[in-house]
């Protein structure tokens, strides 16, 4: 590739890098809150995109209605995982929520895997495309970014503006004294796990509408979301939404200048080194 | 530490023994590779337990040292024509440095971080060896048939190859016994129990995790050898399978984490309940499912795992079985 590839590769990635930061937020939400690493993360995002499939195939719609479903859906979801396996191990040792989260993990692929197979899946939508000098921006990529961006801002605004979003905080930051103050602890945990996951299926849901996918999808994009995450610092949301950028732009660019499959080394080895040298991540955490 | 020696190491390095002789004795040779597989998955999850089960930091990515070990001996084999025991030691020298220098870094971090960046280790790893022509890049590397000759020909290679596995997997519940009876593992508990703590009664934490860390590094490697040996060929994916280590961790989980016994335990059950799932028609569609439920009622109901478990119900078990 040359250099006039340069400019529309790296805005293709920026463009990617939303969607990648919007479900790393959900991951950064429920570890800001309960210092829990969700191992669902993969197959969450995974239901997003088979929301959206089943949505716009079996009943006709619109995919962007699939992505408002996947939103609710993934609310529901989070909030039975975090009852059914986290809850009661809440205070236990992470390997225990690691494990916890992992075995839900399981259940949900091997379910997905039961019913859907493994065999790729695509979601056809075509709203066209903006040409600016030599870039060409797709119709879904950039609504992708106006979404991601939207359901950001509303997390925001969720969490400084309401009382249940600042209530969420507080436990977040100190957990017994929340109580004291007669917050509902527990309530609060399952809601975050609740938002957290439906932020990671709404991510999933808009992937979804841009690339073919399987099952086992979200796999990939889970280990996104651990680099992302660690680039913003675990625990900030809005990190989670600059990391998702920098890695969209990194493989943009990157995939320019060294051959595709050297992009992982990259972005493995960058993972490591900020985990070493700047653990607190790009942005300083806060929640 | 009662002042009576309990006869728990040697009865179960007998039972090891035994259960390893049974294949060569009757010369049953799937029951070998079966058992071939469970020694392999006793080494993994044995191994991991020191690092997170006496340590407790959760080493996602252990499997990188599997994967490690595998990779360079195959490669001395395959390449140099160095043999078999002599390149499966050798492959332990990439494994454990890596251990060393990475864990010098990384092993400052605390909890989360800590399991993120084994992954990211592993990833990186796995990554970096796809691209890393000679290894083999993505297709990998293979033998040649003739490289058995050697050996005597390709069964008593396979013979070989899981006396080797059989050795490698006795060795690290033993040393996993050691330690956990030694001063360093007490060093490694209380570190688990309170970093801070240790640190004031006079521990160094960051020494004692180090070589927590090559401990664990140490016999996956070699389990990596004797695999890919048998195996004949190596891959990135099957060597850094990111799934294999998570599942050691939930084998070391099933059994009874922090104890000796309990990753023995859990290795072979979690074999032969997934054995049992595959071969089912009616479950094999959702043995995935069905081993997530396990996992989940485990962890929320018997967190201690088997071991863990049989303790609180035999309290005259305490002292006896670690």
């Amino acid at each position: 590739m040359s250099l006039d590839a340069l400019v529309p590769s790296a805005v293709d990635g920026l463009m990617l890098g939303f969607v990648y930061g919007l479900a790393a937020m959900g991951l950064t939400l429920i570890f800001g809150v309960m210092k829990v690493i969700n191992l669902a993360h993969g197959p969450v995002i995974a239901i997003g995109m088979f929301v959206v499939l089943l949505v716009s195939q079996n009943l006709g719609l619109s995919p962007y209605v699939g992505v408002v479903i996947a939103a609710l859906v993934g609310l529901v979801v989070g909030v039975v995982i975090y009852f059914g396996a986290v809850d009661r191990v809440i205070e236990a040792p992470e390997v225990m929520t690691l494990l916890a989260t992992y075995g839900v993990s399981l259940i949900i692929v091997g379910s997905a895997t039961a019913i859907f197979t493994t065999s790729p899946r695509t979601v056809d939508v075509d709203l066209g495309a903006l040409r600016i000098g030599g870039i060409t921006i797709l119709g879904t990529h950039a609504v992708a970014v106006v979404i991601s961006v939207l359901a950001a801002g509303a997390l925001y605004l969720f969490l400084f503006r309401t009382r249940t979003g600042k209530s969420v905080r507080a436990v977040a930051n100190d957990r017994p004294a929340a109580e004291l103050m007669g917050i509902d602890s527990r309530r609060m945990l399952a809601i975050s796990f609740g938002i957290g996951t439906s932020l990671a299926m709404v991510g999933g849901a808009l992937l979804a509408t841009m690339f073919s996918f399987t099952v086992l999808s979200g796999g990939a994009y889970e280990t996104k979301s651990f680099v992302i995450v660690v680039l913003g610092g675990l625990g900030s949301p809005a990190g989670a939404l600059l990391g998702g950028i920098v890695l969209g732009l990194l493989e943009g660019v990157t995939g320019v200048f060294i051959p595709v499959s050297w992009v992982p080394v990259l972005e493995y080895a960058i993972f490591v080194a900020i985990l070493v040298i700047r653990p607190q991540g790009l942005l300083r955490s806060r929640t | 530490m009662s002042g009576r020696r309990s006869p728990f190491l040697p009865v179960v390095l007998l039972v090891l023994v035994g259960l390893a002789a049974v294949p060569l004795v009757t010369g049953n040779p799937s029951l070998r590779e079966e058992l071939f597989l469970v020694f392999m998955l006793i080494t993994l999850a044995s191994s991991v337990n020191v690092i997170m089960g006496y340590a407790g930091y959760v080493s996602f990515g252990n499997i990188v040292f599997f994967g490690l070990g595998g990779y360079f001996s195959f490669w001395l084999m395959d390449v140099h024509g160095v043999t078999f025991l002599v390149a499966a030691l050798l492959g332990t020298v990439p494994a454990t440095l890596v251990a060393l220098l990475i864990g010098i870094p990384i092993l400052r971090l605390r909890g989360a971080y800590f399991a993120l960046a084994t992954i990211g280790i592993n990833e990186a790893m796995r990554a970096f060896v796809t691209n890393f022509e000679p290894f083999g890049g993505a297709v990998g590397m293979f033998f040649s048939f003739s490289i058995y000759a050697q050996y005597g020909g390709a069964k008593s290679a396979a013979v070989l190859a899981y006396v080797v596995m059989a050795a490698v997997a006795i060795a690290t519940v033993a040393t996993s016994y050691a330690i956990k009876k030694s001063k360093f593992g007490l060093s490694l508990m209380a570190i688990r129990e309170d970093q801070d703590v240790a640190q004031v009664v006079g521990i160094d934490p960051a020494r004692a995790k180090i070589l927590a860390y090559v401990v664990s590094a140490f016999f996956p490697a070699l389990a990596g050898a004797a695999f890919f040996f048998k195996n004949g060929i190596i891959d990135p994916p099957s060597a850094f399978d990111l799934t294999r280590s998570i599942e050691s961790l939930v084998m070391v989980a099933l059994g009874g984490i922090g104890t000796v016994a309990g990753p023995v335990i859990g290795a072979g059950l979690y074999e032969w309940v997934r054995g049992f799932l595959i071969t089912n028609p009616t479950l094999a569609n959702i043995q995935l499912v069905l081993a997530g439920l396990l996992l989940v009622v485990v962890v929320l109901f018997a967190p201690g795992g088997l071991v863990g478990w049989a303790l609180r119900r035999f309290p005259q078990l305490r002292g006896v079985v670690e």
